[in-house]
């Protein structure tokens, strides 16, 4: 339950300070020009705690040799020998149960998965070996380890390699689970992942590897982290707000653009953390707008716009003026056929429908 | 008669004949020699160095490996012109492991495969119109556009896919096997993976569970000697597949010699169906191109070694010198049967290109086969909500 739940506009809400300066921030770097790619984000984000700290070490398939099977870890087994950048066998279920054994030692391993599909392999070990180990352990043994890859859909690779996992290891207490977007959340996230003693799922979009984003030379800091567990407003509004994650972050601020040409004002949220779900950001803009679409790619059902709707309607029920809209992946299987595939993916147009619904301009 | 029935009829002759009646051979046979030899584990004795054939199969298996040669050299291109999306694995060079199993098996026997399917799925009887279909993603492919061409079936040939995650065809293979001895039915499975999948501890399980089974099962290792990127020195302790395990039987052929292939596919049938249990076939064997087509290939292999290969060891020219050296058919007629076969492929390319896209109501079919009065929605779950047939 939020502390308070008032109706007075004129009281504080924590948040907006800190919004104002991420604003500034981010204009300066656009002006400057400096722009970074989410894969050049990541690339740096793990070489620079590699060279801080020599526990740190990265193991999965192709991460070495081949330079990384969509290049994240280029230069990396140059720089750091094969001791610490180990291509593995394509064996899933057997190098993230070695990784989550070096983790109770001590060791940071960063997991590699070529998707998060081939993950599910590994389940066992990221769920019962990973995630409940401190708790099971009475607080003994921790687990500093990060499971990161592409997740979600990419272009036309079918049924067994689009899934988004979100939802499903966003709903297990013991682990934290983080979905960049720019390369400033990139760069932020996965330093702080890094570096958390608790097991991350950190859920990339092979979509997004190649896009440039505007970084600060804060941001270019080797010690800038964003924290765990916080959303980001990527654009203020005042008559509807749009929670969105990863890839869909875009389609949100593109949807917003257009929103804007018929007067409707969207706030856009940058979830940035699935686990945990920073409900205090979503429930505060939503007491701002009243009017709620929840955004993602993966599956509707029991999906992480189901506990948004949840977490709003229990702490924002009466600041709510329409139903909660949800925009998520079909309910299907991924279909192949690239008209298939289309339909089967949200698109701009479904997040701009579904704002002016709530907003009561359509039907 | 056809030539088909004239093919079929040669293979049920010879795939059925125990390597002992070599000798009873009809007038026409030609007798193959199998220069490199077997190499066996747990087995007293392998498959036979000599293949008796005819010019109907050579002729047959000459047509059907250069088909799957120009198919994937086919598709190559059109994934480069973007009418193919997503993964492209392509099978060239490995030709003679599919055909020269198919010489030896029929279609009531079961066959499983990972994503390199496109020739497997020849071999299986399936069309390359329909294969090219379904890597463009038309309603006229072998799963109407919606598995793409890691995901191509013909259950109605005993084919059953086309599977993306690696080490899965070892445990459903091993299900499939299962399912023929439930039934009685006097049928192999095949089980193919790839030397990166022969690390999968789920390959581990369905041996040991084949074995204690007894399960009419051929375990197919297609060993092209690089998993993705990786060579199997690189992730293989120990880089032979065929005697992994010390209770289940192995074979390690010549995969480029489709003649060898058969023969040991051959005595991997009767060795299964005579009870013995199941049984391993290490066919080494090479691709041309890389992993798939966002993998040149070229960066953990040498151009040396793939061009070493081609000029050494192609299956296609191997099967064409044997040939011209039995009279079978003569260079003037390669050219013409080349000559045909490409066009066929291209044709085949051609037809599908204009093929239509599968329609919107394919969206939401075949969610389940008892699906009637379920809710489902599209993305807009306000716009699009669906009660299923």
């Amino acid at each position: 339950m939020l502390p308070g739940i008032v109706r007075s506009s004129s009281r504080h809400l924590p948040c907006r300070r800190s919004l104002t300066k991420w604003m500034s921030v981010r204009n300066l770097a656009a002006a400057s020009g400096d722009q970074m790619t989410v894969r050049d984000a990541l690339n740096s984000a793990i070489d620079e705690e590699m060279a801080a700290d020599p526990k740190v070490f990265v193991m999965g398939e192709e991460v070495g040799e081949y330079q990384g099977a969509y290049k994240v870890t280029k230069g990396l087994l140059q720089k750091y020998g094969p001791d610490r950048v180990l291509d593995t066998p394509i064996t899933e279920a057997g190098f993230t149960g070695i990784g989550v054994g070096a983790a109770f030692q001590g060791l940071k391993p960063i997991v590699e998965f070529m998707t998060f599909n081939f993950a599910m392999q590994a389940i066992d070990h990221i769920i019962n070996s990973a995630a409940k180990t401190y708790y099971m352990s009475g607080g003994q043994i921790s687990v500093p380890i990060v499971f990161r890859g592409p997740n979600g859909a990419a272009a036309g690779v079918g049924a067994q390699h689009s899934q988004c996992f979100a939802a499903w290891y966003g709903s297990c207490p013991g682990l934290k689970v983080v979905t960049p977007y720019s390369a400033e959340d990139a760069r932020g996230l996965l330093k702080a992942a890094i570096r958390d003693p608790d097991p991350v799922v950190f859920l990339e979009n092979e979509l997004l590897y190649g896009e440039n984003f505007p970084v600060s030379s804060q941001v270019r800091d080797p010690n800038f982290t964003l924290p765990i567990g916080k959303a980001k407003v990527e654009r203020e509004g005042t008559d509807v707000t749009i929670t969105a994650f990863s890839k869909m972050v875009g389609f949100a601020l593109k949807a917003a653009d257009e929103l804007a040409k018929d007067g409707i004002k969207a706030e856009v949220i940058n979830l940035r953390s699935i686990r945990p779900l920073d409900r205090e950001t979503i429930n505060a803009s939503v007491r701002k707008t009243y009017r709620l679409v929840a955004v993602e790619e993966g599956w509707p059902q029991h999906g992480v716009c189901a506990e948004v709707c949840a977490s709003v309607q229990e702490e924002s029920f009466d600041y709510l003026d329409a139903p909660i809209e949800r925009i998520s992946g079909a309910d299907i299987p991924m279909p192949y056929a690239a008209n298939l595939e289309r339909l089967a993916l949200p698109q701009i147009e479904d997040i701009v429908r579904a704002a002016k619904r709530a907003c009561y301009r359509s039907k | 008669m056809t030539r088909s029935t004239v093919g079929s009829l040669a293979r049920r002759l010879f795939a059925s004949q125990p390597r002992q009646a070599a000798a009873a051979q009809a007038p026409d046979a030609i007798n193959v020699e199998i220069p490199v030899p077997f190499q066996l584990h747990l087995l007293q004795e392998g498959p036979a160095r000599e293949s008796v054939t005819s010019r109907e199969e050579l002729v047959k298996m000459y047509r059907d490996m250069f088909r799957i040669r120009r198919m994937e050299i086919t598709a190559d291109k059109l994934f480069k012109s973007q009418l193919v999306r997503g993964f492209c694995h392509l099978y060239d060079g490995q030709e003679a492991v599919t055909i020269g199993m198919e010489a030896a098996l029929t279609y009531e026997d079961t066959v499983i495969t990972a994503y390199r399917d496109h020739a497997t799925f020849l071999g299986r009887g399936g069309t390359v119109h329909e294969c090219f279909a379904e890597l463009m993603g038309r309603s006229t492919g072998c799963a109407r556009g919606k598995g793409g061409s890691m995901h191509l079936y013909k259950p109605s040939n005993n084919f059953y896919g086309g599977w993306g995650i690696v080490g899965t065809t070892g445990p459903l293979g091993a299900g499939l096997a299962f399912a023929n001895k439930y039934e009685k039915k006097n049928n192999v499975a095949m089980a193919i993976y790839g030397d990166g999948a022969g690390n999968q501890g789920q390959l581990f399980e369905a041996k040991n569970m084949a074995g204690l089974w007894d399960l009419p099962l051929i375990f197919l290792v297609e060993n092209n000697h690089y998993g993705m990127g990786t060579a199997e020195w690189r992730a293989s302790k120990k880089t032979t597949f065929y005697d992994r395990v010390s209770y289940i039987p192995g074979i390690k052929v010549d995969g480029m010699d489709a003649f060898a292939v058969k023969e040991a596919t051959r005595f991997a049938k009767e060795h299964c169906l005579s009870g013995k249990g199941p049984i391993v076939l290490e066919a080494d064997t090479y691709r041309y191109h890389g992993h798939s087509m966002s993998d040149p290939g070229s960066t953990y292999r040498t151009r040396n070694e793939i061009q070493g290969v081609r000029q050494e060891r192609d299956p296609i020219e191997r099967i064409k010198k044997l040939m011209i050296k039995e009279n079978v058919m003569r260079e003037e007629e390669f050219k013409a049967v080349d000559k045909e076969i490409k066009q066929e492929v291209d044709d085949a390319a051609a037809k599908a290109k204009d093929d239509p896209n599968p329609g919107e109501e394919e969206l939401f079919m075949n969610i389940y086969k008892n699906d009637s009065g379920l809710k489902t929605y599209g993305c807009d779950r306000n716009m699009v909500r669906v009660q299923l047939p």
